[in-house]
């Protein structure tokens, strides 16, 4: 496998080292415990490595099923704001939320619903396509972020998203996370938890693991370009949809029971 | 003087601003107390973060955007007069042209003023003019504002300079060209956003081409009779009247789409909603619509302008040319605000009960004391560099006989 | 005498007379170590240049390698207080400011990065 040299700004891979990494990793894979009620052990199948550069031969994506979504639960949202350091401000308006749970009654059937709703990680995302500076940005492997070191604050990519996936820093912070830099007059969004993926550990994003460790795994993580990930068989496993389908943005979150 | 006869089948002479120049310090004076509360202003916003504005995640843009997209486009109007003269070959507008030009560039950079220093980061401004991401519209517009700044004062040097003047023709042309693809780009800074029902519709770039020229001339005329005013002129009679008529007409046809949009919108599936909210909710938005941008902004100043004995006076003309640029900060208002108060529809055949982010509500907006110091911020910076130009630049047509000056 | 040498001479009256400006003084952690992941000299003209380089491995790429990582540097640099507790590394004569502040070169790092190491 080539390591990435310091500098190296390569990201592509020729078809065939994808392919010999595809295998290499699939005997390596560390294998998935059957899934069971209330327990599930999931291990990335597909790791990163901290010195090396992502690339498209993976797809990061979420897979939520909202039937095990309860109500009142919300351990996706804490776990996500204690993980980042978010707080809440005198002004809900101006608090920030990457992750939030959505309650929805169908209008003729009076069912009702919960859900998580953050950035979908659309593969062809309007806040991306609307940045003035290209700070709003999809990596390689698939996770839109913000680079906030070119943010403006300019707020067009919230103007932009159709998920209201995003939130403006509107007060200088303090106690930032080292992992997770967050400041004042730039804009913001859920990362899929960018920091623990590129360890390459394995670990899980901070909603999925509050999910799983909660009791419900409505929430499952993984590489879908990967055919033998969790999230892989689940897709196939069930009907998903997508939040705003008619917009055909291929978004990287997908729900079952909405 | 005579009325009937065009001025300028003469050539015209120009002057900068007449008098010793107090009455022209103090007004000055007072346009930069106001350029620096809007500094200062800024500088709060910037330093505080925008919690001390009204603007929050549910509503990202404020009255600073309602002032600047004003400015932006009144700028490119503004310049419609200049375009007449050079480019129509409408020998009565030459006398204005140069002034035309000088308002459209204050104009715009009273715009940019507004809107840069509402940026979340504005002293990064240096990375947007480095870092373009082709893909975005918004990019583009600001290679437009800062192309047209640099094409339009190349124009005005045309029409200064006598061995250019040939020249004038193809730049004014150029200056068209330019700015309506300017006035394009900001209607699609909207338009594009596929997210926004009220936005995304194809008439949102021919609209707001429509009311550049109607705010722009608006904006043109106030600031020309002001300063006639203050030279203790007036303007020329048949200028004035033809000056009313066009923006009669503009109003009419801004009107005329902006009904076609709201029309279409009220029929349509898709956008149903949201012409529901703004056209019969109740809200404050709807009656910044009917009272503000049908009423005070379009109803009230054709009526004034329909009579011809009207037209030849300067105050209703004044009075309506005021009307109509407070009716389009309402249209503004309305637009930019509406557009977001109004919830996504992230589930069409559901109904949101509850979300802490205030998804399915409509969201509040209550402008703030900063937002609006930044915006008046903006008109007394554009004002300020009329007032400067007009007095350093032989811009003004020549005062005839006639009444001295005050 | 012509303004241009009379400027001349005043600048250089200027700089000879001006009171000296003491140089920083960098108050680094025994802990940090005895060498940093380069050498001062360099360090001190491409600092800037080395991260910029960093972070957008980091932002873009997903490298996260911790050799010119600012994390990194917080980490080894920032001081702590009597009581053990980690001083905000751009604090007043702490480890960033004492040079910034004499180069008169305004920093941005920590309005969004932890100034502090994550305890």
């Amino acid at each position: 496998m080539t390591k990435a040299k310091h500098g190296d700004t390569r990201t592509a891979q020729t078809l065939s080292d994808v392919s010999r990494r595809g295998f290499f990793r699939r005997v390596a894979a560390v294998a998935t415990v059957p899934l069971t009620a209330g327990t599930m052990v999931v291990a990335l199948t597909r790791a990163g490595n901290a010195d090396e550069a992502v690339t498209d031969a993976s797809r990061w994506g979420l897979f939520i099923d909202t039937t095990k979504c309860a109500t009142g639960c919300d351990a996706c949202v804490r776990g996500c704001n204690e993980e980042h350091g978010i707080e809440s401000s005198a002004r809900p308006e101006i608090d920030a939320q990457w992750i939030r749970k959505v309650v929805v009654e169908d209008t003729q059937s009076k069912h009702v619903t919960s859900l998580p709703l953050m950035c979908q990680h659309c593969a062809d995302p309007p806040c991306v396509e609307v940045c003035p500076t290209g700070a709003s940005f999809k990596r390689a492997d698939g996770i839109v972020l913000v680079d906030k070191h070119t943010c403006i604050g300019c707020r067009y990519c919230m103007m932009a998203c159709p998920y209201k996936a995003r939130s403006f820093v509107h007060e200088s912070l303090s106690n930032q996370k080292s992992y997770s830099p967050r400041g004042k007059g730039t804009v913001e969004g859920c990362t899929l938890c960018v920091h623990r993926l590129d360890e390459g550990q394995g670990r899980q994003p901070a909603c999925v693991e509050a999910c799983l460790s909660g009791g419900r795994a409505a929430m499952v993580f993984g590489d879908l370009h990967d055919p033998d990930s969790d999230i892989a068989l689940m897709m196939a496993a069930n009907q998903t949809t997508e939040i705003r389908a008619d917009l055909d943005l291929d978004t990287g979150v997908r729900y079952v029971g909405i | 003087m005579s009325g009937s006869e065009p001025v300028a089948s003469v050539a015209t002479r120009f002057v900068e601003l007449e008098g010793r120049g107090m009455r022209h310090s103090l007004l000055l004076a007072a346009l930069a107390l106001l350029v620096a509360f809007g500094l200062y202003a800024a500088h709060y916003m910037e330093q505080s973060g925008h919690h001390v504005t009204g603007m929050s995640n549910q509503v990202v843009w404020g009255l600073p955007h309602v002032f600047a997209v004003f400015l932006i486009i009144a700028a490119s109007g503004a310049l419609n007069v200049a375009s007449m003269a050079s480019v129509f070959g409408q020998a009565g507008y030459k006398p204005l042209a140069r002034l035309s030009v000088l308002v459209a560039v204050s104009l715009l950079v009273g715009g940019l003023f507004v809107l840069v220093l509402d940026l979340g980061r504005p002293d990064r401004l240096v990375v947007a003019l480095t870092h373009y991401n082709f893909n975005s519209i918004f990019a583009w517009n600001i290679v437009l504002y800062s192309g047209f700044v640099l094409v339009a004062l190349f124009y005005l040097w045309t029409l200064m300079e006598g061995r250019l003047q040939k020249h004038s023709r193809f730049v004014g042309g150029l200056a068209l060209f330019w700015r309506l693809m300017l006035t394009t780009g900001t209607g699609c800074i909207f338009g594009f956003l596929v997210a926004r029902p009220l936005y995304h519709v194809a008439i949102m770039a021919p609209l707001f081409i429509s009311l550049s020229l109607s705010f722009g001339l608006a904006s043109f005329m106030l600031i020309f009779f002001a300063i006639q005013r203050f030279r203790g002129s007036r303007c020329e009679t048949t200028m004035q009247e033809r000056l009313a008529k066009l923006l009669s007409l503009l109003v009419w046809t801004a009107f005329c789409l902006m009904f076609a949009q709201y029309v279409f919108a009220y029929f349509s599936t898709t956008q149903g909603d949201v012409a529901r909210f703004v056209l019969l909710s109740g809200d404050v938005y709807t009656v910044v619509f009917w009272f503000g941008q049908v009423g005070i902004g379009t109803l009230v100043p054709l009526m004034l302008l329909h009579r011809c004995k009207r037209r030849s006076n300067v105050s209703v003309v004044m009075v309506s040319a005021a009307m109509v640029v407070a009716g389009g900060f309402a249209q503004l208002y309305v637009l930019i605000l509406a557009g977001q108060a109004l919830p996504l529809r992230l589930f069409p055949d559901k109904v949101i009960v509850e979300s802490s982010f205030f998804d399915g509500a409509v969201a509040t907006y209550v402008p703030s004391v900063p937002e609006l110091g930044l915006g008046i911020g903006g008109i007394a910076f554009a004002l300020f560099c009329i007032c400067t130009g007009v007095k350093v630049l032989r811009l003004l047509p020549d005062v005839r006989s006639g009444a001295g000056l005050a | 005498m012509r303004p241009s040498v009379a400027v001349a001479l005043m600048f250089a009256f200027m700089a000879t007379t001006a009171p000296a400006v003491e140089q920083p003084v960098l108050i680094i952690p025994e802990s940090a170590g005895a060498q940093c992941v380069e050498a001062t000299s360099v360090m001190r003209t491409q600092h800037m240049k080395l991260l910029f380089a960093q972070r957008d491995q980091t932002v873009h790429q997903g490298i996260r390698s911790t050799t010119h990582s600012l994390t990194n540097c917080v980490a080894c640099h920032a001081n702590r207080d009597a009581m053990g507790h980690s001083i905000p590394i751009n604090g007043n004569d702490q480890f960033c400011e004492s040079c910034h502040r004499y180069a008169g070169v305004r920093m941005d790092c920590f309005e969004c990065h932890a100034s502090v190491p994550d305890e």
